[in-house]
């Protein structure tokens, strides 16, 4: 288990069709050696899938895979599974029932010596904490051990990858903010390449060395947790790392012009076209009447560590949200001023959406 | 406040339903709970000296006998179900899917009917061994003939051929819906493709080859006509020449007790099989693995391996008996006897499934509503025909009904001074009480099944929108539940059609049916109108599996 058993992962022109469904089409990604990469995207985006694929478990219909240069997939060439050293994690933890959890953490290490398999059972159970468990089977585990026996079975045959599809999904919030810290403590200090897949994208920002975010089936955008929040690429890959208020305007020398302002961005569009922008809640901040640009708050509710507000600008038909995390005393109903951060602005080319961004996004555009 | 005295009453009367429900309930157990009281209880008195016959010259025999047909079935059924399901859940070939349902065909053939129509294709001088001697050159059967059908050995074959499927369809189940990620998983873990059969699939689906197992055994030590025909003296068959032969009801009752240990045992394997198979159930998700695309000649050989015995358990019997049924049909006919013993076999099977549908209904409805403890016990006890022999039931059923005629008759003798004979038996209500306690639960579990479907929030709408016990059934749950009742009805239906041992033993003097026409005829050695008795059963047989193929876990894929 030591750091120079990782392996890089190079993808090229990968693509899955299921009958009629393209799941993937044309994916190429660099994966690199030793750090942790999430696979984002909403369900049905096909990252289980490149999952699958990647560990041998599933075909891809074209493209070719490399690790560490070497081709484990492509035309008339496939790995089996069980030669690549890939590890993987199934999302249910896929535990043989009928085996203690000694002989499930034994499993891949069939091809070792008796000896050499007790040793390295033994390491696993003491890197992992087990040891109170290994007699144990699996339908008698809580859900946050089944994840630890799961994840120490992935890592006992050492493998060169690790891959683990949405591994702490099945936790409780509470239990999974503890497994969560102690599953990456453990992968960094082994510093094993790892992909998690994850839906969720706070998920994907706290644990990723870098962040694929997939969308039907195609790469959206590849980058670390701040590049692909603070620079998203496009209005869905904004919108998918968090709220955003959406505001049409029209572009010009350089600028987008909208009726609460005007924001620069480094956009290559003609002048007199629509452009969006997205407008982060936390770029919004106001205070007392008379000091930017007027508008009305319409709605107030409070969430405990921050409020949420809903004001009206005039001549917009919706209304902006925004959330304080100190104490606003202006009511409902009363006149504001809006201050704008330009730095939580993101603009984009119009994607034909209109105000409320509905169509192919996943998510509300405001949580 | 007329109004409001109006809304109350119906809640006191709701009380008096619900009773009703629970004494209707227990009253259903208690019928299939008296014939096994009735066997007990005449057991223990003992058979005037025979009992040391039975014991000594009977029974070790019988249990010999049995003991080695079951071992063979199990092993044969386990080995021919398990490959056939991972043959067809992990491997991809041309006609696939159909094999998948056509491997479920030879449950439409009951035993003793696989065992007649191969006593008459592989007789000496019957079809196949003259084609055979024909190919090799010999013209007597003296000059060569092939081993006797009519063993041991040909037993075994021959039941495990049409039982299999019991075995095959939980275990087809259990890889498609529960060994996918556990397959892959593996894979990752460095296994083969060829040790994932024995290091992972046979493991896991160990539980689901034992309910098979049990339940293709409890077919074993039912069936009467098979092993009469090819000469196995088994348990089912000491008890019927014990009783039927030397009219030694106690000894007979005696053999049945080792019977019912041996049914103890069996259902102790399954429930304790079914246990093992809910762990292994938690936390997997539903999902089929990718199936292994065989090559060309490989996908053939699959095909024709897999088509074995679908062919030998069912093509083969059935295609011989659609033969020779139409072969007597142009001959002579339908004789009148024929058809009133079809009608007497549908009219018989219709009433029974009308009584064996009620009686589940009322048990498995009231374990839905009073889901107490007490309630669970009362719907076990009324499930337990299921395993139980048929002979047996018919038994204690005969050992009760005739008590309770003789009670009947001097009662009659008393007060109207005439002797109306065995009533219950005469009539034939004793054996349609064979068949309720016999088939009862199959319609409690399928009517469970349908209910279950129904969220319980809907009884909670229902009651308090002014619905009793009863009402809430009526307006709510039997609507509701229609498709599982007609499933229910038409497995019931065609068990009855096709049982041979109680219908054999109860049924009033002179009374046949297709299957009691049968066995008259093949115990004679006579081949008549038999071929068309067991071509018309074989055809009702294939409605259920039908049905199964529909609804099995083929159906749920996604």
């Amino acid at each position: 288990m030591s750091a120079n058993q990782t392996a890089s992962l190079d993808l090229e022109g990968v693509s899955r069709r299921f009958g009629d469904r393209v799941v993937l089409s044309d994916v190429t990604l660099a994966i690199p050696p030793g750090r942790i990469t999430c696979l984002l995207g909403e369900s049905g985006c096909g990252k289980s899938t490149l999952l699958r694929i990647i560990a041998g478990v599933d075909r891809p219909d074209g493209g070719r895979i490399r690790m560490s240069g070497t081709e484990i997939v492509g035309p008339g060439r496939f790995v089996q599974p069980e030669s690549r050293r890939i590890g993987f994690m199934f999302q249910d933890y896929a535990l043989f029932p009928h085996l203690s959890v000694a002989e499930n953490l034994a499993f891949g290490l069939r091809h070792l010596p008796k000896a050499a398999q007790r040793d390295r059972v033994a390491e696993v159970v003491g890197r992992i904490g087990l040891a109170h468990l290994i007699d144990r089977y699996p339908h008698s585990l809580s859900g946050g051990e089944q994840q630890r026996v799961a994840l120490a079975r992935a890592l006992a045959p050492q493998p060169a990858i690790l891959l683990m599809d949405e591994p702490f999904s099945n936790l409780d919030q509470g239990l999974r903010e503890r497994v969560r810290r102690e599953t990456l403590a453990t992968l960094r200090r082994i510093g094993t390449t790892a992909i998690i897949v994850t839906h969720d994208p706070q998920e994907a920002l706290a644990v990723g060395d870098l962040i694929v975010l997939m969308r039907g089936g195609r790469v959206e955008q590849v980058g670390t947790p701040f590049e692909i929040y603070d620079r998203p690429r496009s209005p869905y890959a904004a919108e998918f790392m968090g709220p955003c208020n959406r505001l049409t305007g029209i572009w010009s020398k350089g600028r987008i012009e909208t009726p609460i302002g005007t924001f620069p961005a480094d956009l290559d569009l003609p002048d007199g076209s629509l452009a969006l922008a997205c407008i982060r809640p936390q770029a919004l901040s106001i205070g007392p009447d008379g000091h930017g640009i007027s508008a009305r708050v319409t709605a107030k509710t409070f969430m405990g560590e921050s409020e949420q507000i809903d004001i009206m600008v005039h001549p917009l038909a919706e209304t902006l949200r925004m959330h304080s995390h100190v104490r606003i005393p202006m009511a409902v109903g009363e006149k504001v001023s809006l201050q704008l951060n330009g730095a939580e602005i993101h603009v984009f080319a119009d994607d034909g959406l209109g105000a409320n961004g509905r169509g192919a996004n996943p998510r509300e555009n405001i949580d | 406040m007329a109004w409001v005295t109006d809304r109350i009453r119906p809640a006191r009367s709701l009380g008096f339903g619900a009773w009703a429900w629970i004494a209707a309930s227990l009253l259903v157990a208690a019928l299939v709970l008296v014939p096994v009281l009735a066997l007990l209880w005449q057991a223990a008195q003992g058979s005037e000296g025979l009992w040391s016959h039975l014991a000594r010259y009977v029974l070790p025999h019988a249990l010999g006998q049995t003991a080695i047909l079951m071992g063979g079935v199990g092993v044969l059924t386990a080995a021919i179900g398990t490959s056939a399901a991972w043959l067809v859940t992990a491997h991809d070939f041309p006609g696939r899917r159909v094999l998948e349902w056509a491997l479920l065909l030879p449950l439409a053939v009951p035993t003793y009917i696989v065992a007649y129509a191969y006593l008459d294709l592989l007789h000496p001088l019957g079809p196949f061994q003259t084609l055979v001697r024909a190919a090799l050159g010999h013209d007597s059967p003296r000059a060569f003939r092939l081993p006797d059908i009519r063993s041991m050995t040909g037993a075994i074959l021959l039941l495990s051929l049409v039982l299999y499927p019991y075995v095959y369809l939980p275990t087809r189940a259990m890889f498609m819906t529960q060994a996918a990620n556990l397959v892959e998983v593996a894979r990752t873990l460095g296994t083969s493709r060829r040790q994932v059969f024995g290091r992972v699939a046979l493991p896991l689906a160990r539980p689901a080859i034992a309910v098979g197992v049990s339940l293709a055994l409890m077919e074993t030590l039912n069936d009467i006509g098979a092993s009469e025909f090819l000469g196995v003296r088994s348990l089912t068959i000491s008890v019927y020449t014990t009783w039927v032969t030397r009219s030694d009801l106690p000894g007979a009752a005696q053999i049945s007790l080792a019977m019912l240990l041996l049914v103890v045992a069996l259902v102790s394997l399954e429930r304790w099989a079914r246990r093992r198979q809910r762990y292994s159930v938690s936390g997997q998700r539903a999902r089929s693995f990718a199936r292994e695309p065989l090559g060309r000649g490989a996908g053939l050989a699959a095909l024709a391996l897999g088509f074995l015995p679908v062919f030998f358990g069912f093509l083969l019997p059935a295609l011989y008996l659609a033969v020779e049924a139409w072969q007597r049909f142009q001959f002579a006919g339908l004789s009148d006897r024929l058809l009133a013993e079809a009608r007497n076999s549908f009219v018989l099977s219709a009433l029974a499934t009308v009584a064996v549908l009620a009686c589940g209904l009322v048990v498995a409805y009231a374990a839905r509503v009073f889901p107490q403890r007490g309630m669970q016990l009362v719907h076990r006890a009324a499930s337990i025909g299921y395993a139980m022999p048929g002979t047996i039931l018919a038994l204690g059923i005969l050992i009760a009904s005739a008590g309770l005629d003789r009670w009947i008759g001097q009662a009659a003798g008393a007060l109207f001074g005439v002797d109306p004979g065995l009533v219950l038996i005469g009539s034939g209500l004793a054996l349609g009480y064979a068949y309720l306690a016999r088939f009862l639960a199959i319609s409690i579990g399928s009517v469970e099944a349908g209910l279950t479907r129904i969220p319980r929030s809907y009884d909670q709408s229902a009651r308090t929108l002014g619905q009793g016990v009863t009402g809430m059934l009526r307006h709510v749950h039997l609507p509701l539940s229609r498709p599982a009742l007609a499933a229910a009805g038409l497995l019931v239906f065609v068990d009855c059609m096709k049982e041979l041992p109680a219908t054999l033993l109860l049924r009033p003097l002179n009374f046949e049916t297709l299957a009691t026409h049968l066995y008259g005829e093949a115990a004679r050695g006579t081949y008549e109108e038999a071929a068309i008795a067991a071509w018309a059963i074989v055809l009702v047989g294939i409605l259920p599996v039908i049905l199964l193929a529909r609804v099995g876990p083929g159906a749920s894929r996604g």
